[in-house]
């Protein structure tokens, strides 16, 4: 087997085909977990979630831009210890305004078009993140790193 | 029918709805039991008890982390020995809960805690009309006490994952995960006499087919014991034709288990399949097919005169396609003592010695004198002499290796250790290990550079050692036994710096001693054996050290055939660099691949990743399988053609496709060793026992995840290389 495109596959359907996500923010006095609804485009080089204004997350974010997040497959079973896939993102946020919201609405509602009602509103924040690297880990312990040049 | 949940059922309770918690195997013996066939009394542990362990002991959640590290697909048969090694050690080491236990000793105590029982698989997949399990699952005979039955049933559990039979599963398209095993506890019959028969000769349907030996079956099953043999018409019970063989031995019970002994002289001379046996057995066959309306191969065992069914299942008539004959071959590796006694036997007096002398004729011809057409024909020869070898050495090295598996198995069985490869400290350390004994000169020679600061630098400086000096003298004598490193160091000029930098590294570090054998461990191991057993503890632990001491030497004698091979071509390499010489040049090509157990080129670790333009993929962690304890970091030398080990430094990680005992003249400088091969028994994992080395195999795309220069962590406790 060719570990490249196994992987290549693996990442590219976690990324493209999970709904969520876990993100971590930098809280100032440590790390923070929330779970978002995430969308990532299909070269995975940017991954669009929302918050709401006035989340902790949002607080964070405004805070430090730089997140990591987690994808997985797993179904809560015996065998994801061998056969579900994680994906750590490493990336930096910026919250978008003017076009680019509604570009990256339309990105993000084209994964989760339910939540277009909740992205609408003024209160809502659409955040995208410039994704730097992936570590992609399946078997329990086989990670691969994937680097995106800038 | 009884309750799902129940553990135990008699086989003469047992009924067709019940096949899928007790087996084709258990069914067939109650229906038999149903029309009148005589069975030996028994029970039916069912798959209920099988899934109830799994869930108790949480072998269930453990099993996975085991059998999925690796894509199945992959793993050579190395990595799937040592996988079904590992299974059966889980199931050794995991006892019964309590609850079932109490349970299970509650129906089996009063009617087997004083008499011999066999304890055989029934697992509900097996020995249908499609496929036939026969032989992959363990079974027990002349098992006495319920503490013994116990123990057998876990082994019996422990045999559905074993190598043989998820090779099979896999090739069935089964879900290993979804498979269960039912166990048959059955009083054991001891017959004088019992064979197998099959109702339809396979290859001759019109024929029936009854062998026979005497005492109990086993031996025949095993292949020990060879059969007296009877073809005779299916239609009206005529013998057509009659086998008899030189009959020597007979399977017996012992005070535990059974064994081969020698047959007395009446035995010998009389046949086991008189007429009159004959005569019975076709009935009772004729009798089974009837009953389940389809041709059947039938276990039995002759007591006085009452005749027993043993087992009875269909004859497999639509058997999966043969995945190119690998998996018969991998099937034949299985041998037992009795069979790896002969073939150790055949390869230390025939075929090494054969090779030997063959490698040396070769030696001897001076290829200079040839003519073109001589040199053309020498290196056909040659070619022709190396790929007979190679051929003879699949056929019989490698299921000689079996010995260390048998072994390893033997002493788990008895000692039940932690660690299932913990056996391997009785076989390393081996002083008849050519590998170690080269590496030992070299060490030698190594202490003589490091005590003479002239002589390293004259070495250092690229001068030759001064004739007659004591150096010059022992690199002569090396030369003359250990030279064929050539391959791997290079020809003659190129060859003699190779060596002479390896020998400046091997002096810069004090010299690594081979691991020395833990006596203690071979006391704790034949202590584990009664007086009556000792003799055959002594011998499988002698096969096991001569099947690991071989598994490693073999290779090292087609590599001086290989050598000689590489002498010719080099020769005719000479003659066209010299030359316009075009009918020798037409002649030499298509250059051949020399040998196959050789590094591969693999290509560049770092590639734009498939089709994600611009982003550069970088392992940082690879899972391959523990094959010599100890965490180790350090600088990684890929070796992607033989010419890498030249620049082997020490402390640095060999990391390679496969090592060949020609290669591993560098493990004294290594700190670890990581193999994209994977395996216990592969030559990597042997020398690193040997040095005490991290090694992690099984690595699925070493050489081209990782680069030379990579820092990398070894950690040979988990199996595990990370990069960075």
């Amino acid at each position: 087997m060719n570990n490249t495109a196994e992987s290549n596959d693996i990442l590219k359907g976690l990324c493209t085909g999970q709904p969520l996500a876990v993100l971590a923010t930098d809280a100032g006095t440590g790390p923070y977990a929330s779970l978002v609804a995430v969308a990532v485009t299909r070269d995975l080089r940017q991954l669009f979630f929302t918050t709401l204004r006035a989340t902790r997350k949002w607080a964070n974010l405004a805070g430090n831009h730089h997140v990591s997040l987690l994808i997985d497959n797993r179904r809560n079973q015996v065998t994801d210890f061998s056969r579900a896939a994680a994906a750590t993102i490493l990336g930096i946020t910026e919250e978008l305004s003017g076009t680019e919201l509604e570009n990256g609405r339309a990105i993000f509602l084209g994964r989760h078009p339910h939540l277009a009602e909740f992205t609408a509103s003024p209160s809502c924040a659409l955040f995208r993140v410039q994704i730097s690297s992936i570590f992609l880990v399946t078997r329990f312990q086989n990670v691969m790193e994937f680097h995106f040049s800038p | 029918m009884n309750h799902p949940s129940t553990l135990v059922i008699d086989l003469v309770e047992l009924t067709a709805a019940d096949l899928p918690r007790a087996g084709g195997k258990a069914v067939a013996l109650g229906r038999l039991a149903s029309t009148g066939t005589p069975i030996p009394p028994g029970l039916c542990v069912t798959t209920t008890a099988y899934d109830c362990y799994l869930d108790d002991t949480g072998l269930r959640q453990r099993l996975p982390l085991l059998l999925e590290r690796k894509p199945f697909s992959e793993m050579r048969w190395e990595e799937l020995w040592d996988l079904g090694l590992r299974v059966r050690s889980l199931f050794l080491n995991t006892t019964l809960p309590y609850g079932l236990a109490a349970d299970l000793t509650g129906h089996l105590a009063p009617r087997f805690a004083d008499r011999p029982v066999t304890v055989r698989s029934t697992a509900p997949v097996e020995d249908s009309a499609t496929a036939s399990f026969a032989g992959l699952h363990d079974s027990f005979v002349n098992v006495r006490g319920l503490p013994a039955i116990l123990d057998r049933l876990r082994l019996v559990w422990a045999s559905l994952w074993s190598d043989r039979a998820l090779l099979y599963r896999q090739e069935l398209g089964l879900d290993p995960a979804a498979s269960a095993m039912a166990v048959i506890v059955q009083e054991l019959v001891i017959g004088d006499r019992s064979g197998v028969a099959f109702s339809r000769c396979p290859g001759r349907p019109k024929l029936v087919a009854i062998e026979a030996v005497w005492g109990l079956n086993q031996g025949l099953v095993d292949g020990d014991v060879e059969p007296d043999r009877l073809l005779l018409d299916h239609a009206d019970g005529r013998i057509v034709e009659r086998y008899t063989p030189q009959r020597l031995q007979a399977c017996r019970a012992i005070t535990d288990g059974v064994a081969l002994q020698p047959l007395p002289v009446t035995e010998r001379e009389q046949s086991p399949l008189s007429d009159d046996v004959a005569v019975l057995v076709m009935s009772l066959l004729r009798q089974a097919e009837e009953n389940f309306g389809a041709p059947q191969d039938l276990e039995w065992t002759l007591r006085g005169k009452e005749l027993f069914a043993l087992q009875s299942r269909p004859i497999t008539t639509g058997d999966v396609p043969d995945n190119g004959g690998d998996r018969a071959w991998y099937l034949s590796l299985h041998k037992s003592l009795a069979t790896l006694q002969n073939l150790r036997h055949t390869i230390e007096d025939e075929l090494l010695p054969a090779m030997e002398h063959d490698a040396e004729s070769l030696a001897a011809v001076d290829l200079q004198q040839l003519s073109d057409e001589e040199l053309v024909r020498e290196i056909e020869t040659r070619q022709g002499i190396l790929d007979r070898w190679e051929e003879r050495y699949r056929e019989m090295c490698i299921p000689m290796a079996h010995g260390i598996r048998l072994f390893g198995q033997l002493y788990n069985d008895r000692l039940r250790p932690a660690d299932p490869f913990a056996f391997l400290g009785l076989l390393a350390g081996d002083t008849g290990l050519l590998a170690a004994q080269r590496n030992r000169a070299l060490q030698e020679l190594a202490d003589l550079v490091r005590s003479d600061p002239l002589l390293t630098d004259r070495l250092r400086d690229g001068h030759p050692p001064v004739s007659g000096s004591p150096f010059a003298t022992a690199l002569a004598g090396f030369m003359s036994r250990y030279g064929d490193l050539s391959w791997t160091l290079g020809e003659t000029a190129e060859h003699s710096r190779g060596l002479m930098s390896l020998l400046l590294e091997l002096a810069k570090s004090p010299p690594t001693q081979q691991t020395i054998r833990n006596q203690t461990d071979e006391a704790d191991y034949l202590a584990s054996f009664t007086m009556e057993e000792q003799s055959f503890a002594h011998e499988a632990l002698e096969i096991g050290r001569a099947s690991y001491r071989l598994r490693d030497n073999d290779n090292l004698y087609i590599g001086n055939l290989t050598a000689r091979l590489r002498e010719a071509r080099a020769e005719a390499t000479r003659r066209l660099a010299e030359h316009d010489k075009p009918e020798l040049a037409a002649r030499m090509a298509p250059v051949r691949e020399l040998v196959a157990r050789r590094p591969t080129p693999a290509g560049s670790s770092e590639e734009d990743a498939g089709n994600l333009p611009g982003t550069r993929l970088q392992v940082r962690q690879i899972v391959g399988q523990p094959a010599g304890p100890g965490l180790v970091r350090g600088r990684a030398r890929v070796i992607r053609q033989p010419a890498d080990l030249r620049a082997f430094q020490s402390g640095e990680i060999l990391v390679c496709d496969a090592v060949d005992p020609n290669m591993t003249f560098v493990a004294p400088l290594a700190g670890g060793i990581v193999e994209r091969r994977g395996g216990m028994l592969i030559h990597g994992a042997i020398i690193a026992r040997e040095y005490g080395l991290p090694c992690v195999t099984g690595v699925p795309g070493a050489t081209e995840l990782i680069d030379t220069g990579n820092l990398i962590t070894v950690d040979g406790y988990l199996g595990i290389v990370t990069v960075g």
